[in-house]
């Protein structure tokens, strides 16, 4: 909960501050990604698992991703623009923006034993 | 130490004394011959002398009745006969001197049945496949080893039995005379107190100082070892004691009649008061680690859970509760109860707390509280009665309302009834309607665990849901049993395969010790293929480098195994952790050319899985990169296994 109310408070901060944030390129952030260790814990498509939740498809707004990654107290390690740039960051939601919607369970055979 | 037999000896020392004398009486002609002729020419020297009387008799004489050199019974012979008493069926080890005595007995003398000498090319394999085989089979193996530097290696895998309250036998050969053992490599193979380097994370330890101390020692460590909680024993075996002559002493040297303990249950008055809270809670869970030992433990837990239509979370070192049950509830399932019933958890405080390693609290994290304040907190555990110091496997201290020592699968019958008797009739509608609503969450957990599975999984490299997916469609018309430990796949193994059985899924590894995966895994397929089951081993890429020689083992007793590479190309928990701390402290991780951060990829060059098993006998393909592709390869391998050979598939997998 605690954390909930800060997050909350960062994300309205931040709604001010970053809201020119420049769109990114998707190539690059696909480059970003997996520099920057986003994949280890998030999988190559942003797909999670069980040491980091779901990116994408349908990323959150690029001002939330930012606010996040920058002032993370969970799991996730915060990343500061000494390490991750904002542009950076715009191309990664820009790559994950881009990445396709998965397809409903019920239409693999695999899935429906 | 060893009292050698002399009784037989004496000829031959005759012999030697005689050849030493004929010896000298040459060097001696040799020497005096020059001063002799010195003084006036003598005859010519004859060019060799006649031997003496006892030289003669040696070369000559008829042998005496041919009898083996050490005169008697083999010291050795005896304790094989001691370990037959026992049953044990398997035993792995790697070949070692100072068990040469027990070694050559049990292979000729016992007939290399019962047990059946495996060959294994590291001792921590050797423990690890006991390890795994007993998760199936629930009958414990025995392992021979060097007492110094084969135990040396094998620690690791005892203390992962050690964690995960696994019965291993491990014996350990040692020169132990000073005096009479040979010089050079089995004096630094020898030590005082071998045991001494396992007996922090063993449940008792000997060293019998004679066949009768044997006899009694090792049906003890048996015993031990198979009353609930297991654990490995330790027995230091002299090398002398393996190779002196069995003596009667008159009567014949008595061998103890092996009869299991019956496990300790939790108090009755614990149990009764543990019924009360249960019946009477609005929303009781259940919490089970290591509860099930046998297949009969999950049927009990079955009977508990709908009782009293309680959620059931399973943490999964044994299948404790079917996943397919739709009381099977997630690890957050916690949050909403007002009593906790926790059965054999290796970790009690992790389960109703949680902690974030974020750098918080000066570098070492936060800590927060899963549950409801008030919620009453009930334990049965085994762990209770066995708790050393030095490993601090028992994690940290949480306080419980109603703590029972004692093995909960026993406990399990009394409570049931208990239970039952305790919930009043006004209870009953409640009851139903907790039923009902846990059948609704467990079918929409279902489809989004499904759908979470859809997520990439066109992705290459490979997807870990569609990994097991794939995997699952390959075997799921045979008798099929996972003997992998979690196979870091995100735990799409237990999410999406229908775990319902005892030997479904071996469960982790305990100590949590990396290099158990692959020769656990090849134990367990032993058990199951003497029970005519398919064995499914997902495998990690680095706990197979740690000792890849268990494949040629597997292949060479023949032993089939369908193992599905997860080569994600790291060892991708340090890969995370070093990325972690680069991030609490502003740096960027040096990758070095490589994917993760130094130290921690298994990349440049990428390892041929697939030529490796190939070279040790199995069948091989790959590497798979391509989702398509999974499915033939896998029917491909399928067939391969049941005919008997094993199998791999090297996959590029995601991280997770």
């Amino acid at each position: 909960m605690r954390h909930g109310l800060r997050f909350a408070l960062v994300l309205t901060c931040v709604g001010f501050a970053h809201a020119a944030l420049a769109a990114g390129s998707a190539e690059k952030g696909k480059t970003a990604f997996v520099q920057h260790g986003c994949w280890q814990c998030h999988g190559f498509v942003g797909q999670g698992g069980v040491t980091g939740p779901k990116l994408a498809p349908n990323p959150m707004p690029l001002e939330a991703l930012s606010a996040f990654v920058r002032n993370t107290r969970g799991g996730m390690p915060p990343y500061q623009k000494a390490i991750l740039s904002d542009a950076d960051i715009a191309d990664i939601h820009a790559y994950l923006s881009s990445l396709p919607k998965a397809p409903d369970y019920k239409s693999i055979p695999l899935l429906n034993p | 130490m060893a009292r050698k037999d002399t009784a037989d000896k004496a000829g031959r020392r005759k012999f030697l004394t005689g050849f030493a004398a004929a010896g000298a009486a040459t060097a001696a002609t040799a020497i005096t011959a020059p001063a002799a002729r010195a003084a006036e020419p003598a005859p010519r020297a004859p060019s060799a002398l006649p031997p003496s009387f006892q030289v003669a008799q040696a070369e000559t004489g008829t042998p005496r009745e041919a009898k083996n050199r050490i005169g008697g019974t083999a010291g050795s012979d005896f304790m094989v006969d001691v370990i037959k008493t026992l049953g044990i069926k398997y035993l792995p080890a790697n070949c070692a001197s100072s068990y040469r005595g027990i070694h050559e007995s049990l292979i000729n003398y016992g007939g290399n049945k019962m047990p059946e000498f495996l060959t294994c090319m590291h001792e921590e394999s050797a423990v690890a496949m006991a390890h795994g085989y007993f998760k199936i089979a629930g009958k414990p193996l025995m392992t021979l080893c060097h007492g110094t530097v084969g135990l040396q290696h094998a620690t690791m895998a005892i203390y992962n039995a050690w964690c995960d309250r696994v019965p291993v036998i491990v014996v350990g050969g040692n020169d132990l005379d000073a005096a009479t053992r040979p010089p050079g490599v089995p004096t630094f193979h020898a030590a005082q107190d071998i045991n001494a380097l396992v007996r922090d994370f063993t449940k008792w330890d000997d060293t019998p100082v004679s066949l009768a101390h044997f006899a009694q020692s090792f049906v003890r460590a048996y015993k031990i070892a198979m009353t609930p909680p297991y654990g490995p024993v330790m027995i230091s075996l002299d090398a002398g004691l393996q190779q002196e002559v069995a003596r009667s002493h008159g009567d014949k040297v008595a061998i103890p009649r092996y009869v299991p303990t019956a496990p300790p249950q939790g108090d009755s008055g614990a149990v009764k008061e543990a019924a009360r809270l249960l019946a009477e809670a609005q929303n009781p869970v259940i919490v089970a680690d290591r509860a099930a030992r046998t297949p009969n433990g999950i049927k009990l837990l079955v009977q508990l859970a709908e009782a009293l239509q309680a959620r059931v979370i399973d943490q999964g070192s044994r299948v404790n509760f079917p996943k397919t049950h739709y009381l099977s509830a997630p690890p957050n399932a916690v949050s909403g109860a007002d009593v906790i019933l926790g059965l054999e958890l290796s970790d009690f405080w992790a389960t109703v707390n949680s902690y974030t390693d974020n750098g918080d609290n000066g570098g070492i994290g936060a800590n927060s509280s899963r549950i409801k304040q008030g919620t009453k907190l009930i334990s049965i555990s085994s762990s209770e009665l066995l708790t050393k110091s030095n490993y601090q496997d028992f994690q940290r201290f949480q306080s419980v309302d109603v703590p029972m020592a004692g093995d909960a699968e026993s406990t399990l019958p009394a409570l049931i009834e208990a239970v039952k008797a305790a919930i009043p009739s006004s209870k009953k509608g409640a009851i139903e309607q907790r039923g009902q609503a846990a059948k609704k969450a467990h079918a929409e957990a279902e489809a989004r665990t499904k759908q979470a599975a859809a997520l990439a999984w066109d992705a290459s490299p490979i997807s870990t849901a569609r990994l097991c997916a794939e995997t699952y469609a390959a075997v799921k018309d045979l008798d099929w049993s996972i003997v992998s430990q979690s196979g870091n796949v995100s735990g799409w193994l237990n999410r999406l395969w229908p775990l319902t059985e005892h030997h479904h899924w071996i469960g982790r590894s305990g100590g949590f010790g990396v290099g158990y995966g692959a020769p656990a895994s090849v134990g367990a397929s032993l058990a199951n293929r003497d029970a005519g089951r398919f064995s499914v081993n997902i495998q990690s890429d680095g706990d197979l480098m740690y000792a890849p020689g268990v494949l040629w083992t597997a292949a060479k007793h023949k032993i089939p195994q369908l193992a599905v590479m997860h080569n994600n190309r790291g060892y991708h928990q340090e890969v995370m952790h070093v990325q972690r701390l680069s991030n609490f402290r502003d740096r960027v991780a040096n990758l070095g050319g490589d994917m993760g951060p130094v130290g921690t990829s298994i990349m440049n060059p990428d390892i041929e899985y697939h030529k490796l098993a190939e070279s040790m006998g199995w069948w091989a393909k790959g590497p798979i990169k391509d989702p398509a592709q999974l499915g033939p390869a896998l029917k491909e391998a399928v067939k391969i296994v049941q005919a008997g050979q094993p199998a791999l598939l090297n996959v590029w997998t995601q991280p997770r």
